[in-house]
């Protein structure tokens, strides 16, 4: 999939890993320069997501490896620690907390995944 | 067109907004046309004020307003924030704000509510000292109170013990200081002052009475509080909740009649002196009373609404009913009715246990037919029953004590049936005056079947939320009536209870969570179906969870515990806590290798905190070659079987506890249930073991077992209760295989032992019935899907260490070698490590 991104001259792609590398509906983390990128894959509905690993609440690197789904259709994760949810579209929290998450826009091709920053 | 302006922007001047439109959309409209302007002080738009401590602990402010701004613009009203009314020209009909804005009116509307009452103790201005009724003087307290140790509440009312509860909660130490010899006087007797002192002490906060403040020490900022007495107490945090007083300094100024004490006065329509000015909420004087609570102040919201859109309104202000309940503090208290009964011929009835804390009192008439009021300190949960019982002069029954005595849910005959006998105009949510009847027929009629739905078909429920626990049992109830089955399924993905699953895929032998969300569920699944469905498929086929980790919860997920910090703690099985000098070598042989801080549990277990993700594996290996294995801490599962010593050492032992420990927990090891199950087995009466704190615990007597089933420790102790006397082993243990597979085949998600039985139509009777005299006939097969369950153990740990595909998911990164580098740690100061501040 590719997600389209509003200010494409600020973007630049960066490769994550091969598609094998991330379970199939779960989540991994990649190491893109020094920051930690949780990535989402989505194969249910063959969607894939990024967002930052830090979860907000505690500063705990974790994300990655929360539980993900949906919220009336709106992909999620939830933080393994206290169980905060995040969109995976907008960032936003869904428990209605001030907390948000940077996302980021995952592009696959020829069974590798890139990720925009 | 009458121009209508509102000066004060709280929750009751909103309300008044609310209620205005609400009546002129239902067709309230001979009072014509109107403009409506609302000046409020502060500078966000009215919030919820009821639960402000809920600010604490991270609601933002945009979640606890009333409506948002564009709430009041997509409605036409002018809402001008931060704007404070300064002047009232009566004569003109205009109001002038301090920065000079000028309205006229035909009608005002004064909701300018309550500040908080301040001593004029010497010092009283010094750094430090905060009130509590603003989110602008919660925000000052969170930035203080990060450099502050220890804080200081002055007044145990309502909102001190409030307060108090919110600065424990942000670490401090926390004391309270009461004027009068007892917390909460308004509500509260002698007896249930004196428990609810108890109560508070237990949860760390300290209470001093009968203590006058009379000088704030310190330069510029706050260090102690030196009282009439003599005595001093050292603080650097204060909080000023000595009681509240009505805002009536414009009224006043503007020459409208107010009370000698404070407080704008008005008559039944709630009009001020002047009767183009009315005055309604916390700074209403009506008859000698200030109302300092919201459900009044909106009633008298709605009055004026009512009024202003009709020429011929006989809606009156007749006074409203105090009783109140303490919320969020951690000991349930209320106050109903009378609770003195000072002037009126009564009887009193009261319990008290002073061990559980629960003091409960009850005023009845003479002739013992009806209540008068009462007090509940430690457990309120029939509250609002008794509340609707004396507000609407039910009939008691002839033995009005029951009513006082510990509820046992289990018994059929509990309080959530009694709602029904309340009369159909019963004010069930005295917020929104939302009675019984509306709420049954918003069930009946308009399919509003959960909370959320009857909170949008009936604003039941969204003031102060204390009628929410009788909403639920009427929607239960309403239901049950209706001859429809209350079910409670898992979430928006699946429309199936968890029993209803389990039987599904027993049946159906469904094996992943991919093809039970195929077949019976919808969408992508979430964090509350994924774990409930991973814990079914391994109760039902004991498969290992590690070959579907993305449905584990987070620590089934990596088979350890996650910690602060992102690292895992690692904790092997010691059945019944009895381990050889060899093993405890190899426990700290290893802990010394991979630097693992050490802990002795409270289930007779040593637990190996600090671990990274990429070290599990290799540590396992370690264990597992040495003849350890997991010890499932990480699971919805059998924990430990904790055990004393028993007959082969301990003088007064009956029987080997030990051994019995060690083999009942090497039977249900491996057990995957709804919730985590403890075990523990004690050799005499004595119970050293404390098996009857556990979800099944057993204790030797002379002839053989006592089996006590359905308790547990954590947030709400309970004991377990008696199952069967005197029984041998293999009776003791058929009876766990059959008492274990009927909770895990019934129970809801995460719902442990007790909390089941309690929800088990019949009870503790019923249990015994399916386990000693197999009335469902049932016992043949739980036997049997429990010994398939022992037949197919394996060591989970083992499992992946021995298949490369499972351990390469132990890494941090999946495109790279490195670990985390956030990971830190510090010393503890006693020669171990623990995790950097988090
Ligand atoms: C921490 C806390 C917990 C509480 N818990 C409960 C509870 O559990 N149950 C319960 O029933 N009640 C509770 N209360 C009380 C409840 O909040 C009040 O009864 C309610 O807020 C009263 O509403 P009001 O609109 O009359 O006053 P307020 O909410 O105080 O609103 C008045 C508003 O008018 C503004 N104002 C004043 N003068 C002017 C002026 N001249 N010009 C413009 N604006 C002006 C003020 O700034 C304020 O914003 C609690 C209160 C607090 C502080
Ligand atoms: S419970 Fe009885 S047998 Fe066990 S240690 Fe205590 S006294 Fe001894
Ligand atoms: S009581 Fe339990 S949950 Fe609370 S800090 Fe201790 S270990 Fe953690
Ligand atoms: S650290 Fe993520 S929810 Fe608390």
């Amino acid at each position: 999939m590719v997600t389209e991104f509003e200010t494409p001259e600020t973007l630049s792609w960066h490769i994550a890993a091969p598609v094998s590398a991330f379970p199939a509906d779960g989540g991994a983390c990649v190491k893109i320069g020094e920051r930690q990128i949780a990535v989402f894959n989505f194969s249910h509905t063959n969607e894939w997501y990024a967002c930052q690993n830090m979860c907000p609440h505690k500063m705990q690197m974790i994300l990655s490896r929360g539980l993900t789904g949906d919220q009336n259709g709106e992909p999620k994760v939830a933080c393994p620690y206290h169980k905060k949810t995040f969109s995976l579209c907008t960032g936003e929290n869904l428990n209605g907390d001030d907390y948000r998450i940077e996302t980021y826009p995952v592009r696959v091709e020829a069974g590798m995944v890139y990720i925009g920053l | 067109m009458k121009n209508i302006v509102v000066a004060g922007n709280g929750m009751v001047g909103y309300k008044f907004c609310e209620k205005l439109l609400a009546r002129h959309n239902e067709g309230l409209t001979d009072g014509g046309q109107f403009s409506l302007t609302v000046f409020g002080e502060e500078p966000r738009p009215a919030y919820d004020r009821v639960h402000l401590s809920a600010y604490f602990s991270g609601t933002s402010a945009d979640a606890l307003a009333m409506a948002p701004a564009s709430w009041y613009a997509d409605n036409g009203i002018d809402l001008r924030t931060s704007q404070c009314i300064t002047h009232i020209d009566r004569e003109a009909k205009t109001v002038t704000t301090h920065t000079g804005q000028v309205v006229a009116y035909d009608t005002l509307v004064m909701a300018t509510g309550s500040a908080p009452f301040v001593p004029p103790v010497p010092g009283v201005q010094k750094d430090g000292i905060f009130v509590y009724r603003t989110i602008e003087d919660l925000e000052a307290m969170l930035a203080w109170g990060k450099r502050a140790t220890r804080a200081v509440v002055i007044g145990g009312g309502l909102l001190g013990l409030e307060a108090a509860k919110a600065a424990l909660d942000m670490g401090l130490e926390t004391h309270v200081v009461e004027f009068a010899p007892r917390l909460m006087p308004r509500q509260l007797d002698e007896a249930g002052g004196a428990m609810l002192r108890q109560k508070m002490e237990e949860l760390g906060i300290r209470i001093h009475l009968s203590k006058n403040t009379a000088e704030f020490e310190g330069y510029d900022r706050v260090t102690g509080l030196r009282f009439a007495d003599g005595s001093v107490l050292e603080a650097d945090m204060v909080v000023v909740s000595a009681g509240i007083k009505p805002r009536d300094e414009l009224a006043r100024q503007s020459g409208l009649a107010v009370g000698s004490r404070g407080g704008i006065l008005v008559n039944d329509l709630l009009q001020t002196s002047d009767p183009d000015i009315y005055a309604i909420g916390e700074c209403a004087l009506h008859n000698s009373m200030i109302y300092g609570l919201v459900a009044p102040g909106y009633d008298m919201a709605d009055i004026v609404a009512t009024q202003l859109l009709t020429s011929t309104s006989a809606k009156t202000f007749a006074g409203f009913d105090m009783s109140t309940k303490l919320k969020l503090i951690g000991v349930d208290v209320a106050s109903f009715g009378d609770p003195f009964c000072e002037q009126i011929p009564h009887r009193t009835i009261v319990w008290e246990d002073r061990l559980a804390g629960v003091y409960k009192r009850l005023n009845i008439t003479e002739d013992g037919k009806h209540l008068l009021g009462g007090i509940l300190v430690g457990d309120a949960e029939a509250y609002n029953m008794l509340l609707q019982t004396s507000k609407n002069r039910m009939v008691l029954p002839p033995t009005p004590e029951d009513m006082l005595l510990p509820t046992r849910k289990g018994d059929t005959s509990s309080a959530g049936a009694g709602v029904m006998a309340l009369p159909d105009d019963a004010t069930v949510c005295s917020c929104e005056a939302i009675t019984k009847g509306t709420i049954c027929t918003a069930v009946t009629e308009k399919d509003a079947t959960n909370i959320l739905a009857i909170k949008k078909c009936t604003k039941a429920g969204t003031g102060c939320g204390g009628c929410v626990p009788m909403l639920n049992d009427l929607i239960t109830e309403t239901l049950k009536a209706q001859g429809k089955i209350v079910r409670k399924v898992l979430c928006e993905h699946f429309d199936l209870t968890r029993q209803e699953l389990y039987d599904l895929v027993r049946i159906n032998g469904q094996k992943t969570y991919a093809e039970v969300l195929a077949q019976y569920g919808k969408g992508c699944g979430c964090e509350v179906c994924k774990p409930a469905v991973a814990s079914v498929l391994a109760s039902v086929h004991n498969q290992l969870v590690a070959r579907q980790a993305v449905i584990q919860d987070t620590n089934d997920k990596y088979l350890a515990n996650i910690q602060r910090g992102g690292t895992y703690s690692v904790m092997p099985r010691i059945a019944g806590g009895e381990i050889t000098a060899d093993k405890l070598i190899v426990l700290g042989e290893v802990a010394k290798k991979y630097d693992l801080y050490c802990k002795i549990t409270g289930g007779q277990r040593i637990d190996l905190f600090g671990a990274r993700v990429d070290q599990l594996p290799y540590i396992w290996e370690e264990l597992t070659d040495a003849g350890f294995e997991s010890g499932h801490a990480y699971g919805k599962s059998l924990r430990t079987v904790k055990s004393c010593v028993g007959s082969t050492w301990c003088r007064y032992g009956v029987q080997d506890s030990v051994a019995f420990a060690i083999e009942l927990e090497n039977r249900y090891k491996g057990l995957r249930s709804p919730h985590k199950l403890k075990s523990g087995v004690s050799g005499c009466a004595r119970e050293c073991a404390e098996a009857q704190s556990k979800d099944f615990g057993i204790i030797a007597t002379e002839k053989g077992w006592n089996l006590y089933v359905c308790g547990n420790g954590g947030v709400t102790p309970r004991h377990a209760q008696l199952l069967a006397t005197d029984i041998d082993r293999e009776t003791c243990i058929r009876y766990l295989d059959r008492f274990l597979m009927f909770y895990v085949k019934t129970a809801e998600p995460l719902q442990r032992t007790a909390p089941w039985l309690d929800k088990l139509e019949g009870g503790m009777a019923y249990l015994k019935s399916v386990v000693i005299d197999d009335v469902l006939g049932m016992n043949g097969q739980f036997e049997q899907e429990m010994q398939h369950v022992i037949d197919t153990y394996q060591c989970e740990w083992k499992s992946v260490v021995d298949d490369e595909e499972l351990r390469s998911q132990y890494r941090h990164f999946v495109n790279a070698g490195d670990t985390d580098e956030t990971l830190a740690f510090v010393s503890n100061g006693r020669g171990q490590k623990q995790p950097a501040q988090w």
